[in-house]
């Protein structure tokens, strides 16, 4: 999961925050809007790796991520 | 003076900027992503588009194309480099300039003539210009906004590294700043499109200001 660093403005979350209470979803103090990247991969130990060089830029995002199945 | 121009899946200002540097008087070279050299380029201009469709963040992908390794290699030697738009964020991802450009804050693509001040002559690319001198350049993105750190914009003012600044700023760039340069001010990055308005036939040639200068520095 890559999304934008605290601080950093985030509009397309915050076009879906605006969005929201048109719906009658009223409470929604914040939206940040991220990307979901699915691997399959025999081993793990290189996933950081790709986050920090590839598939997120740190400058601007964070990234977390997690084995499942 | 030969002056390569990069070309990924998606570039699309190539055209005109070897356009562009066959106007200034120099010789064009194209370079192949897949180049594993800058064939004997003096400098080099990474061109507009959306190389490799944008996919993940715009640069994310060219960053690492063959082609890039021995522009790497050009840029520690204090060769001229210019990216332009996408080219400037392909640099940016490259950590050959410092920030990244972010989305436009008002979502919108920025299609437009704005104006720019030159704020820096102290660069391979401006070399020709005047501080202070205003030029009308077309800009066209989608992620224009330029965003560093505090600490990072700091150093870029204090070390004289903005190297153009919008007028009206059209994409919430951090203090203006439509062009940055690396700290050895070899390297140059802007948003705004000089190859576009190279030619009074496409109704101005301001452009050639900034092109133009890099001939001054040529390596005869």
């Amino acid at each position: 999961m890559v999304r934008p660093k605290e601080g950093i403005l985030d509009p397309q979350g915050e076009a879906v925050r605006g969005a929201l209470p048109a719906l009658g979803f009223g409470d929604v103090e914040t939206v940040h809007v991220g990307r979901l990247i699915e691997m399959e991969l025999e081993n793990a130990d290189d996933v950081d790796s790709m986050c920090r060089r590839l598939l997120a830029n740190p400058t601007i995002e964070e990234y977390e991520w997690e084995v499942v199945g | 003076m030969k002056i390569g121009v990069t070309i990924f899946p998606g570039s699309n200002c190539d055209r005109d900027a070897l356009h562009a540097v066959e106007l200034m008087g120099a010789e064009p070279v194209e370079l192949w992503h897949a180049d594993a050299d800058l064939k004997d380029s003096d400098a080099v201009i990474v061109p507009g588009g959306f190389s490799y469709g944008d996919y993940l963040r715009p640069g994310a992908i060219a960053r690492f194309a063959a082609v890039m390794g021995p522009l790497e290699e050009f840029a520690r030697d204090g060769g001229p480099i210019i990216g332009v738009c996408n080219g400037f964020q392909v640099l940016c991802e490259a950590h050959l300039l410092p920030g990244a450009l972010l989305q436009n804050t008002h979502m919108r693509f920025a299609c437009d003539r704005v104006r720019v001040r030159v704020e820096t002559t102290d660069t391979p690319w401006t070399s020709g210009c005047n501080v202070g001198e205003e030029l009308t350049l077309p800009i066209a993105h989608n992620e224009g906004n330029y965003f560093a750190d505090a600490e990072t914009l700091a150093r870029l003012e204090d070390e004289d590294r903005v190297v153009l600044r919008y007028l009206e700023n059209p994409n919430g760039s951090a203090n203006d700043i439509a062009g940055v340069c690396s700290e050895g001010r070899n390297v140059v990055g802007v948003m705004p499109h000089p190859e576009r308005v190279s030619d009074p036939v496409l109704g101005s040639d301001e452009g050639m200001r900034i092109l133009r200068s890099v001939l001054a520095g040529a390596r005869v």
